[in-house]
């Protein structure tokens, strides 16, 4: 019977790391923070590119990892806060980024209250089916009209300016500053993302996720759980979503489109779903991956597929599966996969 | 006498053509452990679930003291005073023993969901739960994963999480199911404590664990109530006799 | 718009309808029978229209095409499912979703190394090429009409298995309850490599079938993905029937859509779908008890 010190521990939702992985997190922040001063401009923007994926993916795991629904429109969110910027910056000049992030965010929250109240109602396979609906609608929104361009997209000329009055504390159009601030706002959703998960509202949404009809009997408001996850969750993406139009300067029907949301996916599920922090590994392991691949072969796309049909059978726990391989078994609780309801709710043909 | 808790009447739950439960009625008193038992297909899994919301009623009504319930969901009758252990177990299993039972009490105090405060700070809803471990008696092992605790310990847990939402009813399906004579006569000696303030409905298989804990007795078969009344007078009932011939006696 | 116009316009709804059955009456199966979400499905039916006009390139002949390309896109299914889809059983949602996104970009890479980006179209068989004349101005496609014919004579095939047969009934119960019909030994294992490829077959026949009337091009599949998903959900999962009504509400939707406000027309679809989610969370003809 089990019961050794080795399986006793104070939280599950967010267990506490052991010593190597603090050790290496605090290496981590040391090396970003540093990174401007240590490597070519190139690496910083790359750096720039993978947190803002990393941030869409720990905003996606919220609902994914912690709530147990597998969303396959986030992209949208992302995609349309970035069409926002893009559609609220003027032709040749910046916008504000006190205004314009606000309102990219608050669209991206909006259309995630919308499309999740509606996607709740459903249920396991159907909401993976719903959820992909719905962020083609938004696809197909910006590609066949003339909102943001149509298919062609739109140029966004100039970064957002961070002045207020004559005030000007950064130049957002310096690769450098950018990534600073880029920097710092992944590290406070970080912050944001863990009180949300450490809280009596993210502990209810895990048991949702462990079991739903014992989370409701206990009088927990499961659909409202979720459905304010999964907001805050579409907002997180919004604000990477808006970095990410302003750093490549363009926005295209893509960004909303349903491969980078399974993409994001496939990162939530490589870095683990276990903690806050995991997608972003995840994006760093996956683009550094594709940017290997691309000088490398041609035909990437095809080697990339192949190492997710992969990843899908050899390594459901994604990399912390790998590390523990590697690394030695410890006695942990098995790894989290969100308990979706058997497909046997299907009904007859 | 102690005042009706839960009361159901002329309960009917139809599935297509076929009639899982037919005009059932009984009630449940504070203070008293109202079993019912009968042989499989009785429909006393279906009973229970109507009772709690995990299914709705054809036809019938149910209150909770005064209140009618019948069109209420899981999560209001669980809000109501209600609460239900289910036959098959159902806890948080990638939780700790501890955190489950304070997901439980958590789901019961006035702030259920504030988002920004770590969950540890919240000391009235720690120390409800930590009481129902006490109760149960499985406060040393609070910190262990739930998946990992051996059946008759799921149970107790199961049982301490409806405790610690501190209901005025509580609905047992098949506590026993599975367990050891040993592990048994720990939840049966459980069982025997919580009718203390609490009225108390019972399905059980486990016959002698039915006449230690029964105040009064309620028997199905086919869907239909065939007896209800003190066990005494139950057991001598022919129709009852009936039922059961063949089966593991009374 | 006059009557004969609508009544085109009609037709082609339904003949758009009729297509749309085809492809997601193969998901609706394999999704209801196998438990799995197979999101590569638009791709067999991209494979399907590629190989017709390859095959109609090589032989001159759209019916070897047509024969051709169910052959192997069946036997691809059974190899796919033997190898791969057969471990993904009682596995949870997202590693499906992973698997079938693995698989489009593999078989999309496949596509672009053999056949390239091209855009192609196919010809017509030559008794059903022209076109009916119904006015002075105004004539049909005879081959938009066989389409209709011959995709309604499938559908009345399927229905016809998994009403009467005795193979459609093994695959009913295994849609409702698949531990006991394994333990009633009825060889699960190989039923339900068969519904897969059939599955699959379908969305390559339908993407055989509108070649000619339609480009060949490399983002056919993605929309038809999304489009026979939406016709799921709308008709409810593992129903056929429902496959059916939710194919036809689009079909006419998208026809209809095109006509009276282009540029929402795609919109439009997913507006419906909406909409009848709000009344019907389960399809039109799901579950309704949860």
């Amino acid at each position: 019977m089990a019961g050794s010190a080795a399986a006793a521990k104070d939280d599950s939702v967010l267990p506490k790391p052991s010593l190597l992985v603090q050790g290496l997190t605090v290496l981590v922040v040391a090396v970003a923070i540093a990174l401007p001063f240590l490597a070519p401009s190139y690496y910083v923007q790359f750096a720039t590119k993978v947190l803002l994926i990393g941030l869409a993916a720990m905003a996606l795991n919220l609902v994914v990892g912690f709530g147990g629904l597998v969303s396959m429109c986030h992209a949208a969110f992302y995609g349309l806060a970035g069409y926002v910027l893009a559609l609220t910056t003027p032709k040749y000049d910046p916008a504000s980024l006190w205004l314009t992030l606000p309102l990219a965010v608050g669209t991206a929250a909006l259309a995630a209250l919308a499309i999740g109240a509606l996607s709740l109602r459903t249920r396991g396979i159907y909401f993976i089916m719903v959820t992909l609906a719905f962020g083609e609608m938004l696809y197909f929104l910006f590609h066949d009209t003339t909102i943001g361009g149509g298919s062609d997209g739109a140029y966004i000329y100039s970064k957002p300016s961070v002045a207020i009055g004559s005030f000007v504390p950064l130049n957002l159009e310096r690769a450098n500053s950018f990534y600073f601030v880029v920097l710092g706002v992944v590290g406070l959703s970080i912050l944001l993302l863990r009180a949300l998960v450490q809280s009596p509202f993210g502990h209810a949404l895990a048991a949702a996720r462990d079991n739903e009809r014992r989370a409701r009997s206990l009088g927990f408001p499961v659909y409202r759980l979720r459905l304010t996850a999964f907001t805050i969750s579409g907002a997180l993406a919004g604000v990477a979503g808006y970095f990410a139009a302003a750093q490549y300067g363009f926005v295209a029907p893509q960004m909303l489109g349903w491969h980078l949301s399974a993409m994001l996916l496939v990162i939530v599920v490589l870095g683990g779903m276990r903690g806050v922090t995991g997608p972003l590994v995840g994006a760093v392991a996956l683009l550094g991956f594709e940017e290997v691949l691309k000088s490398v072969t041609e035909y990437w796309k095809l080697v990339e597929g192949l190492v997710i049909i992969v990843l899908v059978f050899a390594l459901p726990g994604g990399l912390r599966q790998l590390a523990s391989m590697v690394l030695g078994p410890r006695a942990e609780a098995p790894a989290a996969e969100p308990a979706l309801p058997a497909a046997g709710e299907a009904s007859r043909a | 006498m102690h005042e009706v808790a839960l009361r159901a009447e002329g309960l009917a739950k139809q599935f297509g053509g076929l009639r899982a439960v037919s005009d059932v009625s009984l009630d449940v008193r504070v203070g008293e452990i109202h079993a019912v038992i009968g042989p499989n297909g009785a429909g006393k899994t279906t009973l229970i679930n109507l009772l709690s919301g995990d299914l709705r009623a054809s036809s019938g009504s149910i209150a909770i003291g005064d209140r009618p319930v019948t069109r209420l969901s899981q999560e209001r009758r669980g809000l109501a005073g209600m609460g239900r252990s289910y036959q098959k177990t159902t806890i948080f299993p990638q939780f700790t023993v501890f955190e489950n039972v304070r997901l439980s009490a958590q789901a019961r105090c006035a702030k259920p969901l504030r988002m920004f405060t770590h969950v540890r700070r919240d000391e009235a809803v720690n120390e409800r739960a930590r009481s129902a471990l006490q109760t149960v008696g499985l406060h040393d092992r609070a910190r262990v994963t739930a998946s990992l605790l051996s059946h008759g310990e799921q149970r107790q847990l199961e049982i301490a999480m409806v405790l610690a939402t501190d209901p005025r009813i509580v609905l047992l399906d098949e506590p026993l199911a599975g367990m050891g004579t040993a592990e048994a006569r720990t939840i049966v000696q459980l069982i025997a404590t919580l009718k203390a303030g609490r009225a108390v409905l019972l399905v059980e298989h486990d016959m002698d664990a039915v006449f230690t804990l029964a105040d009064r007795l309620t028997v199905m078969a086919d869907g239909c109530v065939i007896a209800s009344g003190l066990p005494d007078e139950v057991r001598a009932h022919p129709a009852v006799r009936t039922a059961y011939l063949g089966n593991n006696g009374l | 718009m006059d009557l004969l116009t609508f009544g085109v316009q009609l037709l082609n709804g339904v003949q758009y309808g009729l297509v749309l059955f085809l492809v997601a009456s193969g998901l609706t199966l394999v999704f209801g029978i196998l438990g799995v979400i197979n999101l590569a499905h638009g791709a067999f039916y991209m494979l399907g229209a590629y190989l017709a006009y390859w095959i109609a390139k090589y032989t001159g002949s759209f019916w070897i095409a047509l024969v051709g390309g169910v052959g192997i896109s069946f036997l691809a299914g059974m190899l796919l499912e033997n190898i791969f889809v057969r471990r993904l059983y009682g596995r949870d949602h997202l590693a499906q979703v992973l698997l079938s996104f693995g698989l489009i970009l593999v078989i999309d890479e496949i596509r672009q190394i053999a056949f390239g980006k091209d855009v192609h179209s196919v010809a017509p068989p030559a008794f059903l090429q022209g076109s009916i004349q119904l006015t002075d101005v105004l004539s049909y496609p005879v081959y938009r009409l066989a389409i209709c014919v011959f995709c309604l004579i499938v559908a009345a095939a399927i229905f016809y298995v998994i009403r009467q047969t005795r193979i459609g009934m093994i695959v009913r119960a295994g849609a409702e309850n698949r531990q006991m019909t394994r333990a009633l030994g009825i060889p699960f294992d190989k039923v339900n490599r068969y519904v897969f490829a059939v599955g699959i077959a379908l969305a390559a026949l339908g993407g055989i079938v509108i070649a000619p009337i339609s480009t060949v091009f490399p983002g056919m599949g993605d929309h038809m993905l999304i489009l026979s998903f939406v016709v799921v959900v709308l008709g409810g999962i593992g129903s056929v029937a429902g496959a059916a009504v939710g194919a036809l509400m689009i079909g006419l939707t998208d026809t209809f859509g095109k006509v009276f406000f282009p540029t929402f027309s795609s919109f439009s679809i997913y507006l419906l779908m909406a909409l009848v989610l709000l009344w019907r969370p389960n399809g039109i003809l799901g579950q309704r008890e949860v």
